[in-house]
């Protein structure tokens, strides 16, 4: 895909393709087009050469939709730095992928700008979305719940190309899911399997559960449930933690008490607020580690992770956000180099077509080792996932020896097989 | 007594060490040790020189009594003498520089610098920058060529091998090359540059005449996936007829054939191969293992490993001296 000769780069100049039309199916008509590119792509090139000077033909807008006070971005939420939850909002990091693509967009006469969306409830989000559409702005990123992503594919209405920064929703990949919605944050499946290969490679075979009461808690418990399931981890109990004013459910919130059972090597808890999670290592009853919401978490990104370029990106994050770089912010910088790698690989600007595009040919460098790539048949894009806590990276999971028919990241969430999501890929 | 005894042996194992550093050994600077490792030809450990934090890549000097050593974390460029083993000469660099080129009269180095995202030029006598010139991001392989008129560059980010006319200080063409362009080779008679695409798993033959890359050569290996082939370190030999590419992932390195650009043969290494030199006469080829802390000796006319010795943590580059 990387392989564009100049004269399939002039050949995207709206000129040039004007004079292959006029000439379609004659040899002349052909040759007239290469010559033409070769010029137009010598001029193209010269123009890129004096970096900064460039005046793009044309500007490209992507947007970031978000919640007007979403929870998770509440000054008080964020000062808690739970494992996995954002930091910040994702425009830095959108921007900074913007950024990155500066120069290589420039080369084919092309600018991206960011738009910052951000609305204060669904009805709002409705007409934001028209006004996007009616303004020809078709790259969304999405940073919201499930119920909005959704929302968002409906208005869509197959005008816009969409990506899924933040919502882990299995549902997503699953029966919501939809042709032209494409997620870069891994999914709960995503992030059990990964824990649960680890696990179980190291046969820590039987778990002890904690699960809260909310529903996010529960999504969370099921995902490690089909995990726990694939991989041969046994439950050796389930038990409800809360935390509550009530006198009476003060015993729901003893780590002592919730752990006291013998008989198990890890316990695994699910919180998706985090507060609770973050009482229990080194609070268990028996000397156990803490795998789930806290303890050993499976990320999709960490701003300790010290290869293949990872200290770069983390170290350019920090120095443009003024923060350490997680998941959120590395999938909102990914789905703008996904956009930048189709605006750059392929001629049409068809959803339809580039969507069919990011599903089958493009890959993208996320700085975790391979390459990566979106999966046909949901839209997930396929990736390593960090086995990790606060402190640093113990792996990248699929690990050494956990092995797929065709793509051992194919190992993490929902495979082709299962047939979950009835999307035309 | 026995301090002036003390000193004596000093003095004589610094003679002794002064003689064995002569000639074909091999250097190899070690990431994570701040050290670099002194090896006979066969891979026998000589000595151990400290150098600044982070040591990457290095180069002789002309007459090669000194070691020229980028350290990314230190962000310096230092000069160590090799008979003493000792820091004798420094020069600050931009943040974070990845690789360096010298001029072909030495007096300037290239180097490019991943925090700024630039080509950095400095003086070697003032120790001064004396220009750079913006590159896409993370910019990483350098290549001085054309009797120092013409620098290429690979931006990791951008997927560009940038083409630089050094006399005017402008980029006169971005190539598109394949993804994440890490390092550089030059044929013999300076037509061919090729360029290696890590997450492509492919080298990009650009032509140096037209300035277009007029080949890509794909490496595929039966029993391994496309992703896990990711080349990196690239050496041509001295006779102009093979190119030997390290394939990280792969554990592997492979030999081309310049002139075909056919896959003659890859062989087995240790974990993530990714540097290579070869030995003044071509026999041996060593690779660092970035993943195995080792470097690998190969015998290039059996295509084959002999020898694997330990090295300190991360090694990045090995060089030889040639013969004196």
């Amino acid at each position: 895909m990387s392989q564009l000769t100049p004269a399939l780069l002039g050949c995207r100049l709206t000129a040039c393709t004007g004079v292959k039309r006029v000439y379609r199916g004659l040899a002349l008509g052909f040759i007239l087009c290469l010559g033409a590119a070769a010029a137009l792509a010598q001029s193209a090139q010269k123009s890129a050469s004096a970096i900064g000077k460039v005046t793009p033909a044309q500007t490209i807008t992507i947007a970031l939709i978000s919640l007007r006070g979403d929870p998770r971005y509440q000054s008080r939420t964020i000062e808690h730095h739970y494992l996995g939850h954002p930091s910040g909002r994702l425009l830095r990091a959108a921007e900074l992928a913007l950024q990155d693509g500066r120069l290589v967009l420039s080369a084919d006469g092309l600018s991206l700008a960011m738009r910052d969306v951000l609305v204060p409830d669904s009805e709002a989000l409705g007409a934001a979305l028209q006004k996007l559409i009616g303004e020809g702005v078709r790259y969304w990123l999405l940073d919201l719940p499930a119920p909005l992503v959704t929302q968002s594919v409906q208005a869509a209405h197959g005008n816009a190309l969409m990506f899924n920064v933040s919502a882990r929703d299995d549902s997503l990949r699953g029966a919501s899911c939809a042709d032209n919605l494409f997620h870069v944050i891994p999914s709960d499946a995503m992030r059990s399997d990964a824990l649960a290969q680890y696990v179980a490679a190291r046969n820590w075979r039987k778990a002890l559960v904690l699960e809260g009461t909310t529903p996010a808690d529960q999504a969370l418990a099921a995902a490690w449930r089909r995990a726990a399931n694939r991989y041969g981890i046994q439950t050796t109990a389930t038990k409800t933690f809360k935390l509550s004013g009530n006198p009476a459910e003060r015993d729901m919130a003893n780590t002592r008490l919730l752990t006291g059972e013998r008989g198990h090597d890890i316990v695994a808890v699910w919180d998706a607020d985090g507060e609770f999670a973050r009482t229990l290592p080194y609070a268990t009853q028996w000397p156990r580690p803490v795998i789930g919401s806290n303890g050993l978490v499976a990320l999709a990104w960490h701003p300790q992770w010290e290869r293949n370029g990872g200290p770069q990106l983390s170290r350019r994050f920090r120095k443009s956000a003024q923060r350490e770089m997680v998941a959120q912010d590395w999938a909102a910088w990914l789905s703008v180099k996904a956009i930048v790698r189709l605006l750059t690989s392929i001629e049409t600007r068809a959803i339809g077509e580039q969507a069919a595009a990011l599903s089958s040919a493009i890959n993208i460098d996320g700085y975790k080792g391979p390459s990566l790539s979106f999966r046909a048949w949901d839209g997930q894009l396929r990736q390593p996932i960090f086995i990790a806590h606060a402190d640093g990276v113990i792996t990248a999971a699929p690990d050494d020896g956990v092995l797929h028919p065709t793509e051992n990241m194919d190992t993490l969430g929902f495979d082709e097989s299962e047939g979950l999501c009835k999307r035309q890929p | 007594m026995k301090t002036v005894s003390l000193v004596l042996i000093v003095l004589l194992s610094f003679t002794l060490s002064a003689t064995k550093v002569a000639a074909q050994n091999v250097y190899v600077s070690s990431e994570k040790d701040d050290s670099i490792a002194v090896f006979t030809p066969v891979g026998k450990l000589l000595t151990t020189y400290k150098t600044c934090l982070r040591p990457r890549d290095m180069q002789f000097n002309l007459n090669q009594t000194r070691l020229l050593v980028l350290c990314g974390d230190s962000d310096l460029l230092v000069e160590i003498d090799m008979v003493a083993g000792t820091t004798v000469d420094e020069m600050p660099l931009g943040k974070s520089p990845e690789l360096f080129e010298l001029s072909p009269d030495q007096k300037t180095v290239y180097a490019s610098i991943e925090d700024d995202a630039v080509l950095a030029a400095y003086d070697r006598k003032t120790k001064k920058q004396i220009f750079a010139i913006s590159t896409g991001g993370e910019p990483e392989g350098v290549l001085i060529a054309a009797d120092g008129e013409i620098a290429y560059v690979t931006s990791e980010e951008a997927n560009l091998v940038h083409v630089i006319d050094l006399p005017t200080r402008t980029i006169t063409k971005n190539l598109k090359v394949g993804d994440r362009p890490r390092r550089f080779a030059i044929s013999n008679d300076g037509q061919e540059v090729w360029v290696t695409n890590e997450l492509s798993a492919s080298v990009s033959v650009i032509d140096t005449r037209t300035q277009t890359v007029k080949d890509t050569i794909r490496f595929e290996i039966s029993g391994i996936r496309a992703n896990r082939i990711t080349p990196v370190g690239i050496v041509m030999s001295s006779d102009n007829r093979t190119a030997w590419v390290a394939l990280g992932r792969a554990n592997r390195v492979a030999q081309v054939d310049i002139k075909t650009k056919e896959v003659l043969a890859t062989v087995l290494t240790g974990k993530r191969p990714w540097g290579l030199a070869l030995s003044p006469d071509q026999k041996t080829l060593y690779v660092t293992n970035g993943l195995s802390d080792d470097m690998t000796l190969i015998d290039t006319q059996k295509r084959k490993a002999f020898r694997t010795v330990a090295t300190g943590r991360v090694p990045h580059t090995p060089l030889v001296a040639a013969k004196p």
